[in-house]
């Protein structure tokens, strides 16, 4: 299997810094974009498996974002990220738009778990 | 304090052992707002409805009775002046009539003697033959006349006529000879005569042309004037008789003495026509006295009659006119309480609705001001609290792939508290945010029972390991709602969660679909479990109360009332400290179903 690799879209440094870094522990090559343009650039020059994206970006909304990167690789796996929850307490909202969605602060085990099922399904659609 | 006292005191009377009695009890709390003391709670505001009701009360009251009281005492007054003139009639009536005939009677008689005098001259009657002829035409034709006299200027009966031998009598020094000497014409006042038969005479005076004159004396029996002295429908107490200038009973009296004997009734100074006493009082009655004195003669007519406001007739209306004001006045009474009651119960009433919607939107309000708050608050710390979680978990990936590090096993203890206690911080801001999150949701025609079923199946490993009965009663023919699944679900999942929360292994929850109204869906979530203390029940629904103790959020049901009121519900929750909790979520149907019914 090869290495999955994984682009983090989140304007608070700090976390997609660590992230980054945990997930290299666990074998996953990860990519940090703090700003809007930053992470368009990065797409424009790498395919990524994943991209874990904020919902909110100062700039441009995270499923704007989503629809620019899956324009140009629609076999992209996506995965959303958010500080303002799904509204649903305990009936945690899965989906948006079909989209993933982890709320934060999350449980690292289930970002991992979550990377590798949108990898392996952008795999499987490949 | 005292306030509060003293009108626990006042209020206190009304369950006295008199309303023991049921009935009694059941007409005074329709008459008296005394009850309300006990659910007011605020003693002021049951003073204030007190207060309310004390002057609608005495403005009725007033209005009511006023009139009737003035009304009543006119009438009274009104009866009895009507009585009065009435009587003071009567009594005008009896005497003018029964005068105008004794003085017919005694005038008629007066001018025979006088005719006979005039006319037949005194020659023809100078002998007691001729005399006794005219003593028999005059009985014959006028009837009374006992005897005949004449008398001459020295006051001696020359001749006479009739059962007594009288002749030759001499009348010079008696007092009425004189007074016919000068007057010309004489009636004295009644006197026992021989026969011991009451009398009374009438002489006339006859001038001669030689300045003489004789007299003509006639004795008259008094029965004649006894039997008109009668008055109809004279009362029991009631009296009408004759009486001389000096007082002295000329005819018998009913009350006041026999014939002859001194008059018990005052005679006042006479003038020619009616004089009265009202009021006069004798034996402990009142009565009405008219005098009459008949002309020319020494007599006097006195009609009593019984006044009619001292006696039974008028007392007998007085108190009639009397119970009619006490009876009307305790009904309009009672109407007036009983309608100042139910009239300041119903603005109580209205007041505590208009109160408790005010509350409702003021909780409404407060619900949404605090979920914004909550919201904006728990997104600001959600992404502190991933770095956080993010740099815990990375030295805990250091120190793990360190192996041999000196604090090792603390290190790792101390990180994964810090991940648990992330963990609990996020559950907490999750849910505040759920509280009024808006996502766009949206929403589907949904089927409850089928929905419950789904929520259940959640649940339903906790029912069993519990052994929790869960019964469900699901009307047939309940309509759909409208809503989103999701949050639908969250609804009924926290409210479940509590009634299982709430009962002991082996309890028992209830869930009922029924439709009150065909626009209306109503489940009832009812649990058999711990309760809900009284003065905990109205902040069931804030954020942050709980019943569970450290183990709760205390957002289940704040959430669950903020998503139910944007579904255009309503929820409601009613519960006895160890008897169980019901929690009814009452939904509009669905728009395509309202127009079915």
């Amino acid at each position: 299997m090869n290495e999955i690799r994984v682009l983090l879209i989140d304007d608070e440094e700090e976390l997609v810094a660590t992230l980054e870094e945990r997930l290299g522990m666990r074998g996953i090559r990860a990519e940090t974009a703090t700003t809007v343009e930053q992470a368009l650039e990065r797409v424009r020059q790498v395919s990524f498996d994943v991209v874990v994206v904020d919902l909110k970006m100062p700039g441009l909304d995270g499923t704007e974002i989503v629809d620019r990167i899956r324009e140009r690789h629609p076999r992209t796996g996506v995965l959303l990220i958010t500080g303002h929850g799904s509204g649903h307490g305990e009936l945690e909202q899965v989906t948006h738009r079909g989209y993933r969605i982890l709320l934060k602060p999350f449980a690292f085990d289930r970002l991992v778990e979550l990377i590798r099922e949108a990898a392996q399904g952008g795999e499987a659609e490949r | 304090l005292t306030e509060a006292q003293e009108a626990k005191q006042r209020s206190r009377p009304s369950t006295s052992p008199r309303a023991q009695v049921p009935a009694l009890r059941f007409l005074l709390r329709m008459l008296l707002p005394s009850r309300w003391s006990r659910d007011a709670g605020d003693v002021q505001e049951f003073q204030r409805y007190r207060r309310i009701w004390r002057y609608v009360v005495a403005l009725t009251l007033f209005v009511s009775l006023t009139p009737l009281v003035v009304m009543t005492e006119l009438n009274h007054f009104m009866y009895r002046r009507a009585l009065a003139s009435e009587s003071r009639y009567d009594v005008a009536r009896a005497l003018s009539n029964v005068s105008r005939s004794l003085e017919f009677v005694i005038q008629e008689r007066m001018s025979a003697l006088r005719l006979l005098v005039e006319e037949r001259g005194v020659e023809e009657l100078r002998s007691s033959e001729k005399l006794a002829v005219t003593l028999r035409n005059l009985k014959q034709s006028f009837g009374g006349f006992v005897d005949l006299g004449l008398i001459g200027p020295n006051g001696v009966q020359d001749h006479y006529a009739g059962p007594y031998n009288l002749q030759g009598n001499r009348y010079e020094d008696q007092e009425w000879f004189r007074e016919v000497a000068v007057r010309g014409v004489y009636v004295s006042d009644v006197f026992m005569g021989h026969r011991q038969l009451p009398h009374f005479v009438i002489a006339v005076r006859r001038d001669a042309a030689d300045g003489s004159f004789v007299v003509l004396r006639a004795t008259v029996d008094m029965e004649l004037l006894t039997s008109l002295v009668f008055v109809p429908d004279l009362g029991p107490s009631d009296d009408v008789f004759v009486v001389s200038r000096d007082g002295v009973l000329q005819t018998p009296s009913r009350h006041h003495g026999g014939l002859l004997e001194p008059c018990t009734v005052p005679i006042p100074p006479l003038s020619p026509g009616i004089e009265r006493i009202e009021g006069f009082r004798e034996k402990g009655l009142s009565f009405d006295l008219g005098y009459r004195s008949i002309a020319r003669t020494p007599f006097v007519l006195i009609v009593l009659k019984s006044n009619p406001i001292a006696s039974g007739p008028w007392q007998r209306t007085r108190t009639e006119l009397l119970t009619i004001l006490v009876v009307s006045t305790v009904l309009i009474g009672l109407v007036v309480l009983w309608s100042s009651t139910y009239m300041v119960r119903q603005i109580r009433v209205a007041d505590l609705r208009r109160t408790e919607m005010l509350h409702r939107m003021e909780f409404t309000a407060k619900m949404a001001t605090i979920g914004r708050l909550a919201a904006s608050v728990a997104h600001e710390i959600n992404n502190p609290l991933a770095i956080i979680n993010e740099k815990a978990g990375l030295l805990k990936d250091l120190v793990q792939r360190t192996p041999g590090h000196p604090h090792g096993e603390k290190s790792l203890k101390s990180l994964d508290s810090i991940i648990r206690s992330v963990e609990r911080c996020g559950n907490v801001t999750h849910r505040l945010l759920g509280f009024t999150r808006s996502m766009e949701s949206t929403t589907e025609s949904i089927d409850l029972p089928e929905l419950l079923r789904e929520v259940l199946g959640f649940t339903g490993k906790e029912a069993v390991h519990r052994n929790i009965t869960v019964e469900t009663r699901f009307a047939p023919g309940a309509p759909p709602v409208q809503a989103n699944r999701g949050q639908l679900q969250q609804v009924f999942l926290n409210v479940i969660n509590n009634a299982f929360a709430a009962v002991e292994h082996g309890g028992k929850v209830d869930l009922i679909v029924e439709s009150p109204r065909p626009s209306r869906v109503r489940v009832t979530i009812r649990d058999d479990g711990v309760g809900i203390p009284e003065d905990k029940l109205p902040y069931v629904f804030e954020p942050f109360f709980s019943m569970k103790g450290k183990f709760g959020t205390g957002l289940g049901l704040s959430i669950t009332y903020d998503l139910v009121q944007k579904m255009g519900g309503r929820i409601d929750i009613s519960s006895k400290l160890g008897e169980g909790t019901a929690v009814t979520v009452e939904l509009p149907a669905s728009a395509s179903h309202r127009g079915d019914a």
